[in-house]
């Protein structure tokens, strides 16, 4: 499972990031997290507000930190 | 676990459960709102024996009574504006915008501004969102100045602290700088002075998932813009009240008129000047104000002064680079510069 968190850096997206490792490792899930910063990029998934979660190549949330119930519901699938 | 437990189970409805507690937290936040004054009056001068008409006595009794006021204030409208900010999102903004005419473009870009969820470090990517999505450039910039200048934590501290009247010149005046210097930016045709970058972006397909949202989520959405916002502000709201308080009771009355009072003109051009490094949200800069102000600085002039450091902020400037061009950042902040001087001297010249 590809998971990629998308944004420049401010302190939600850190959030975001650090709450998704956190879940991942909690539900010893097989998956892999990536930061995506690069602001092409993150357009190209054609997101314009941060932080956002995408999986497996779907948008998941965007422009606010999850919740990680809702975070155990992508990765549960 | 509530919030899980609601999406996998629907028919366990729990929204009368949040409005009956919503209704009864109402009245006790209206029933301590009224004792406000008086407790702060008895905790200055029975409770801290402070003399009656000391300057440590107004100083103190003034830092009792707003901090509560105005956090609590700040609550409720923070609450009222995410139940309907979670009509909204930066998606569905775009959608409204995409292939409105100009004028009326710019009027409905600065209106939903307001109420759109944002943060400034997602300008960039908001930009690009609708600038490639057809979204004319003038329009885009009406959203980008009213977003972070139009917000629920200015005017939840200014309807606290200045009452509603000013809170309402505020919104007023800032959502016609906003319609109007965006209005020009469309005129100047600037659309060259986008990074190049920008334009070859494909933006890609991948759909966002609808996320439904019942009553019972907007509720819980509203009070965690509470809980984030109020949990982020509070220590400036207390430190503004702080220097403001000891403006209150230390500053000669009339004090500030010499200097940001109306008969100097030049007060108003040096305000904005000042404003436009100076970076600092509303709720550290608005306690500061309203001592400025009883003490007899222009509302004009303050209001000049607030509205440029909110809006012109040298973060956003640098994050902005990265999609404009010099030329069209300086355009950017001499037009918006030029809207906020005219609300300064409109209101200097009628109140």
């Amino acid at each position: 499972m590809e998971i990629k968190v998308l944004g420049p850096g401010c302190a939600k997206c850190q959030q975001a990031e650090k709450l998704v490792k956190e879940t991942v490792a909690e539900m010893g899930a097989d998956a892999n997290v990536e930061k995506v910063t690069d602001m092409m990029q993150i357009a190209g998934y054609g997101v314009f507000s941060t932080p956002a979660v995408v999986v497996d190549g779907v948008v998941k949330c965007a422009g606010k930190v999850p919740k990680k119930e809702e975070i155990k519901q992508w990765i549960g699938k | 676990m509530e919030i899980s437990e609601s999406q996998h189970a629907p028919h366990k409805n729990l929204l009368p459960l949040y409005l009956s507690g919503g209704i009864i937290g109402l009245v006790i936040w209206w029933l301590i709102y009224r004792q406000l004054l008086p407790f702060a009056s008895f905790l200055t001068y029975s409770v801290l024996n402070i003399g009656k008409s000391s300057h440590l006595g107004a100083s103190v009794e003034f830092f009792f009574y707003d901090t509560p006021k105005v956090l609590m204030l700040l609550t409720l409208v923070v609450f009222g504006v995410g139940i309907i900010r979670s009509f909204f999102t930066p998606e569905k903004t775009r959608l409204m915008l995409a292939g409105k005419s100009e004028f009326v473009g710019n009027i409905l870009a600065a209106l939903l501004g307001i109420v759109t969820p944002f943060c400034s470090c997602s300008a960039v990517p908001l930009f690009i969102g609708f600038v490639t999505a057809g979204v004319p450039l003038g329009v885009t910039f009406s959203f980008l100045i009213s977003a972070p200048m139009v917000n629920e934590i200015a005017l939840g501290l200014l309807y606290g602290l200045l009452g509603w009247k000013i809170a309402a010149i505020y919104m007023g005046t800032g959502l016609s700088v906003a319609i109007i210097a965006g209005w020009v930016i469309g005129r100047l045709k600037l659309e060259n002075h986008i990074e190049d970058w920008v334009k070859e972006i494909r933006v890609g397909a991948a759909s966002i998932e609808e996320q439904t949202m019942t009553w019972q989520d907007r509720i819980i959405y509203g009070w965690d813009a509470v809980k984030d916002i109020v949990g982020r502000v509070w220590i400036y709201v207390i430190l503004g009240i702080a220097v403001g308080a000891g403006i209150h009771g230390y500053v000669p009355e009339g004090f500030m008129a010499s200097i940001m009072g109306k008969g100097a003109w030049w007060s108003v051009p040096l305000a904005v000047l000042i404003g436009i490094p100076m970076y600092s949200n509303a709720a550290g800069i608005i306690p500061v104000v309203e001592a400025l102000l009883g003490k007899g600085a222009a509302l004009g002039t303050v209001l000049a002064f607030m509205m440029s450091v909110i809006a012109l902020s040298l973060p956003e400037m640098v994050i902005l680079r990265k999609v404009l061009k010099m030329r069209l950042i300086w355009t950017f902040i001499g037009v918006v510069a030029c809207g906020i001087l005219i609300v300064g001297y409109l209101f200097n010249a009628i109140i």
